[in-house]
Order: C-alpha cells, then sequence, then structure tokens
C-alpha cells in the first residue's frame, strides 16, 4: 500500500508545474499555434525560456537567475529589442528536481517553442535539461551549473561560468597556499553532481600540492542533521573542512560543527552564495570561505551599474547568481542580434563565437567545449557579509 | 568507545523525535484505519507557528522558561485546531466512502500544506528554509575527556518533553474515559456508537490530540537541527512513517519504540558506514522486519474475514 501511496505522490508531483508570470508586460507569444523553424507565432516578439529552482530546497538560486535574467532582457527591451523584435521570457519552475527540470524544458521546446532556453543553477537540473534541448535542437546557456558533464551533453549547449574542476583546484590552493594547511577534512553531498564534482577535484589537487586528506564523509540533501558524520571527522583531527555542498545545508553543517567541537574554518563553493547562508549558519559560518564567480566589491563601473540597478528592481544585492543570470542572458541577446537566423543551428554558431564578452561575473570568452574561460574569486565570510579576499586565474 | 557513546547519544535524540510523530500515525490507524499522510506536514505548520511565535516574543522573552512554555503551547494548540479542521472538512464527509478514498485525500492535504507554505505571499514563509530561533539557549550539559562526548541541555530538555507526552499518552489512552472511549471506536467504531459513545467527537478529539503531538515533535527537531522549511514535514513523515509500522501501526508502545530503533539504526549507519546508506538500510530494516513480523514488531496479524 505504501507503494501505491508513493506512486500517487509522484503522480501529484508532476502536476505541480505551475507556468511562472513572466517579467515582461509586453505582448507575449499565443500558445499551442504550429510556427514554421520553431519561432515564435507573434512575428514582433522572441521568446525566450527559462528554468529555474523558484520553490524547494535552492530557491533563492533560480529566484536571483530569474531576476538577473529578467533585467538584462528588459535593458536590451528597452534599448530596442533584438532585430527590430521585442524580447520575452517565459519562466517554469522545476522546484528543484532534475525530473521536474526536463519536463519543464520538454514543455518549453514542444509548446513554447523558444528560440534559446536558460537555466538552471543546479548541475543535476541543468543535466536533465541538456538532454531535452540537445535532442531538439534548441541552444541552451547555463548561468551557473558548474559541472562538467553539462556541456559535454552536445554542441547545443553551453554555459557562462567556469567548470568544477577549477573551482575545486581555486580552493585546493587557497587552502594549500594562502590558509597553509596541511590536514584537511571532505564533507560532500551524495546526491549533487556539483558537490561530487567539486570534492574530488578538491581531493586530487590538495594531495597532489602534498596537503593531507584526513577524512572523505557524506550527506543526502535535504538531510538536517550532520552530527555522525561531523563526529567522524572530527575524530581525524583537521585543520579546515571543505563542504562543497549548497548555502540550505552548509548553514546548518556550520553550527553542528562547532557544536562538535571542531572550529576549524569550513571552506566550500559558489553554492554558498546566498544571503540565506548568514542567517542559517548565524556566528558559526563566520570565518569560512568560498570561492565564488563574483564580489559585489568590485569596484568596476560595470559592475557597480548592475548592483544599482538591481537594487532599484529587486531591493537586493545581487549575488553571483544574479550576476550570472544577467551575464548568460546578455550574451544570449548578443548572439541573438548576431545569428543569421533564429533557427537553432544558426543562434548556436552565434553563441559558440562569443568572445571577449564584458560581463559582470568576468569576461565571457567560450571555448571549443562551450565553457567560459575566467577567473574566481575567494571570499571570507565576516559578520553576515562577505569579504573579497583574492583572485584565482585559471 | 567515546565515538559510540556520542553516537547512541545523538540516535536517541532522534529517535525520540521520530517515536512522538509516530505515535500520530498510529493513534489515528488505530481508530480511523487511515494513515494520516498529512501528519508530517501538520507537524511542519506547527514549527511554523512556533517560529512565528518565537519571533512576538523577541529574544528574552523566548529563551526564558515561560517563553519556551508559550512557543510550545500556541503551537501545540494551533495545530490541535488545524487537525480538528482537518478531520472535520476533508475526512469525515468520506468516512463511509472506501478506505483508499480517504488515503488519497490525505496526499492531497499534505502536498497542499507542503507546497502552500512555499508560497511567498501573506503569512506564508516561502520555499528557502529558515533558521529556528534559539527557543533554548544551547549549554553542555556534560562533557566528558577532550569534548569527546558532549551532552547538549537542549538534549536533555528534549527527551524530557518528549518522555513527559509519552507518559501523559499513555495515561489518557489507558486510564481515563476519554482513552477507553477511543479504544473502544478502535476496536469497531460502528459497534462503540451502538454503545453511546460519541465516535465522531472521539475520532475529532484522536486527530487534535495527535496533531499536538506533531507539533511538539517538529518543535523538538527544529531545535534540535536550528532550522525550518515547508519541505520537512515530507521528509520526517515518512521517517515516522517507517517507524511506526516497524512497530507495528496502531501499537502505542510499538510506535515509541520503533521510533528509537530507526532513530539508532540511522544514526549508526551514517556514522560507521556512509550517509548514502542510510535511507536504503532504514527501509531495508522495515523489510526485514515486514518479512519476519508481518504485524510489526508489537503488531498482531489478525485474522481477516472476507
Amino acid at each position: 500500500m505504501l507503494l501505491a501511496a508513493l506512486a500517487v505522490l509522484a503522480a501529484a508531483c508532476e502536476k505541480k508545474t505551475q507556468p511562472a508570470p513572466s517579467g515582461e508586460g509586453g505582448p507575449q507569444a499565443a500558445q499551442g499555434h504550429e510556427a514554421a523553424g520553431g519561432a515564435p507565432v507573434d512575428a514582433n516578439t522572441i521568446l525566450l525560456g527559462q528554468v529555474g529552482s523558484l520553490t524547494g530546497g535552492q530557491a533563492t538560486f533560480g529566484v536571483s537567475t530569474r531576476n538577473g535574467i529578467e533585467l538584462a532582457i528588459n535593458e536590451a527591451n528597452a534599448a530596442g529589442g533584438v532585430k527590430g523584435k521585442k524580447l520575452a521570457l517565459r519562466v517554469y519552475d522545476n522546484q528543484s528536481k532534475p525530473e521536474e527540470a526536463a519536463q519543464a524544458a520538454t514543455r518549453l521546446i514542444t509548446q513554447d517553442k523558444v528560440v534559446l532556453i536558460l537555466g538552471d543553477v543546479a548541475s543535476s537540473n541543468s543535466l536533465a535539461m541538456a538532454e531535452k534541448a540537445q535532442a531538439a535542437g534548441v541552444p541552451m546557456i547555463t548561468p551557473s551549473s558548474t559541472n562538467p558533464t553539462v556541456t559535454e551533453k552536445g554542441d547545443y549547449i553551453f554555459r557562462v561560468c567556469f567548470i568544477d574542476p577549477f573551482q575545486g583546484f581555486v580552493m585546493a590552493k587557497f587552502a594549500r597556499e594562502n590558509l597553509k594547511l596541511d590536514k584537511v577534512a571532505v564533507l560532500q553531498d551524495n546526491k549533487s553532481a556539483y558537490s561530487i564534482g567539486l570534492a574530488d577535484v578538491f581531493r586530487r589537487k590538495f594531495t597532489e600540492m602534498g596537503g593531507k586528506v584526513t577524512a572523505v564523509e557524506s550527506y543526502s540533501q535535504g538531510d538536517t542533521d550532520y552530527r555522525a558524520q561531523l563526529t567522524a571527522i572530527r575524530k581525524s583531527q583537521p585543520e579546515g573542512i571543505y563542504v562543497p555542498g549548497y548555502y540550505s545545508e552548509v548553514g546548518i553543517i556550520a553550527r553542528q560543527a562547532r557544536e562538535v567541537g571542531l572550529k576549524v574554518p569550513l571552506m566550500g563553493g559558489d553554492g554558498w552564495d546566498s544571503e540565506k547562508l548568514f542567517e542559517l549558519g548565524g556566528s558559526a559560518i563566520n570565518g569560512s570561505y568560498f570561492s565564488n564567480h563574483y564580489s559585489p566589491d568590485n569596484p568596476d563601473p560595470r559592475v557597480q551599474k548592475f548592483i544599482a540597478d538591481y537594487k532599484a528592481a529587486y531591493r537586493a544585492v545581487p549575488d553571483a547568481l544574479a550576476a550570472l543570470g544577467y551575464d548568460a542572458a546578455r550574451v544570449a541577446v548578443a548572439a541573438l542580434e548576431r545569428a543569421t537566423d533564429l533557427s537553432g543551428p544558426a543562434v548556436r554558431d552565434a553563441i559558440a563565437q562569443t568572445k571577449d564578452f564584458p560581463g559582470v561575473a568576468g569576461t565571457v570568452t567560450l571555448d571549443a567545449n562551450r565553457n567560459a574561460v575566467k577567473s574566481a574569486v575567494v571570499l571570507k565570510v565576516e559578520d553576515g557579509k562577505t569579504q573579497y579576499v583574492t583572485t584565482v586565474t585559471p | 568507545m567515546a565515538q559510540l557513546l556520542q553516537h547512541l547519544i545523538n540516535g536517541l535524540a532522534a529517535g525520540t523525535i521520530y517515536a512522538l510523530v509516530a505515535l500520530g500515525y498510529t493513534m489515528v490507524y488505530g481508530v480511523l484505519k487511515l494513515i494520516n499522510f498529512a501528519h508530517g506536514d501538520v507537524m511542519m505548520v506547527g514549527v511554523y507557528m512556533g517560529y512565528a511565535t518565537a519571533f512576538a516574543l523577541g529574544r528574552e522573552m523566548r529563551s526564558s522558561l515561560v517563553g519556551v512554555a508559550i512557543v510550545f503551547a500556541v503551537a501545540m494548540l494551533g495545530c490541535a485546531l488545524l487537525g480538528f479542521i482537518i478531520e472535520r472538512f476533508a475526512y469525515r464527509p468520506l468516512r463511509e466512502k472506501p478506505r483508499l478514498t480517504a488515503l488519497i485525500t490525505a496526499i492531497g492535504i499534505s502536498f497542499a500544506l507542503s507546497y502552500g507554505f512555499q508560497l511567498d505571499i501573506g503569512f506564508l514563509p516561502g520555499a528557502a528554509p529558515r533558521a529556528f530561533p534559539e527557543v533554548i539557549a544551547p549549554v553542555e550539559w556534560l562533557v566528558i575527556g577532550d569534548r569527546d562526548v558532549v551532552v547538549w541541555n537542549w538534549q536533555v530538555i528534549s527527551f524530557g518533553i518528549a518522555v513527559a507526552l509519552m507518559v501523559g499518552l499513555q495515561y489518557l489512552v489507558f486510564r481515563t474515559r476519554f482513552g477507553r472511549a477511543m479504544r473502544a471506536v478502535s476496536w469497531d467504531h460502528r459497534v462503540a456508537a451502538l454503545m453511546g459513545i460519541p465516535t465522531d467527537r472521539v475520532i475529532a478529539l484522536t486527530f487534535m490530540l495527535s496533531s499536538a503531538l506533531a507539533a511538539g515533535a517538529g518543535l523538538l527537531y527544529a531545535i534540535k537541527d536550528t532550522s525550518v522549511s515547508p519541505l520537512m514535514g515530507l521528509y520526517v513523515g515518512l521517517k515516522a512513517f517507517v517507524a511506526a509500522v516497524i512497530g507495528g501501526i496502531g501499537h502505542v508502545p510499538g510506535a515509541v519504540v520503533g521510533g528509537l530503533v530507526l532513530g539508532l539504526v540511522e544514526e549508526f549507519v551514517v556514522g560507521y558506514a556512509a550517509s548514502t546508506w542510510r535511507d536504503a538500510v532504514a527501509f531495508g530494516f522495515l523489510i526485514l522486519v515486514l518479512l519476519v513480523k508481518p504485524g510489526g514488531l508489537f503488531g498482531r496479524v489478525a485474522a481477516e474475514k472476507v
């Protein structure tokens, strides 16, 4: 009977995808009409799609990304649109679940016939979407999925951020050279491709640089009790703990680490980047470090203008995910403008040509593997804020 | 050795909470033969009520003894009311319908609550997890060696509250008129009605009681893991359901034992093996118990006339 109940449960889940309201006041492409070449029906609108984690465990990621994308699209429309047409965005929620992400991507492709898909943040979700986008020949740009396998799905899949091996390398180098640590433990999220990817590279690089990994423990996304793992880690007496997870878990991990008597700094990746980290972690997260795509302290006028615009629109300081969402949408807009027409192959080729594109989270040049090559920053958490520490280049 | 002791303490802390939630499943199943899948989500709502109350009280007040009592009282009474409403308007109209109908309704309510609470309008909290305020300021209660074993005050207090709630429930079920009525309804609600027992009222009270227990358990859980999120109910609820089935669903002490066993099994799997195996081992253990004793550890298998 439990099985039957779970089947019903799963079926109920699938029905939950609600179309989120589009950020555009402008004309919307009518749904359900057949149009040649997958172009939107309304001749004056180019429809872009986004799938994001607007609810669920990584909700702030999806919301930040959507805000960044909306900002870029509004700017583009204010500047006259693309090829004389207005841009519109259709956003679907994936509830932070890969299976929902795949379904939402299919919906954007078959039903809404978008010219291009943006999203998601979590690599597991983007992987599920990339499968669908590649098969349908619809170009997809992920703003911030750093797992290498995402763009390996095929030639229609791009990203405007660096990849996991680089983040793992950045933290290994920082721990070894700046913090001068010899013994580090690793606590990874075994349910997340992102976390496993970062942890693997970190362990390899840190060992290559002469350090020692004392313990490797794991948890599963959604857990709230990490005392068993932390008790085991404490026994191995590390000088630091690498926790490449998401903010929703890391904040609680930090508290419980202090509780079991681990006073060493925690280190992580861009999955930490959320205001919620400070709330969940409280003072326990102070003195920890994470690698990230951008720092709001960057004095570059382009970055400061973006921050000011974002604040005016959403009353919050943009995190890196908002910045990358903004960059991804602007790379997409520039590519659409360059493309000879709006067919999948033409847009794909236009995106692939992106070179030295001035983004707010670093300059974007796409390499032959459709990944962006760019530097990373290391931030330190102090009293509910992040401080810029250093920049690490590839 | 010290590590073993620490794991034991952690496992017991988790287990008592599973046990409290499992009691709710077991009580409702006892009177209605209904698996109330919304139970975990009622618990989640209770935690948010406690969360709101703690903030309304302010930093000083909420960590005082009176403050803690108010937080628990508001959440438990609020949830009792919620339990009453759900029973009255969702389950009672389906009382004479096939059992599957009520079960699916329960799943529907579960989703309505857990996803409704992810909306960000009005009083609804939004999807992101939030830090639960420190209603019990953490103090080390017992430290052995170089912090090899640490017992925190809230672990002791939680354990005390959980045991008090269980003892109170045991008294209520076996020593009061209401308890006797409840047991009569669980035996056969039609015959109980013929004997003059107001079955509707007994069932409503059972729901209120189990929901209040869930709120108490949820608060202990939120205090333990310092966070609250709209999806916590699905997760804890499923685990507690497993605990109730392990103990023998419908059997009150069985739910307690099932909860404690599950908490300890999970802790040891994570501490000595890997967290990836935790759910597999927990559900594997359930299957093992059901293979050997189909009615759960304490349950009896009643021959059913067909």
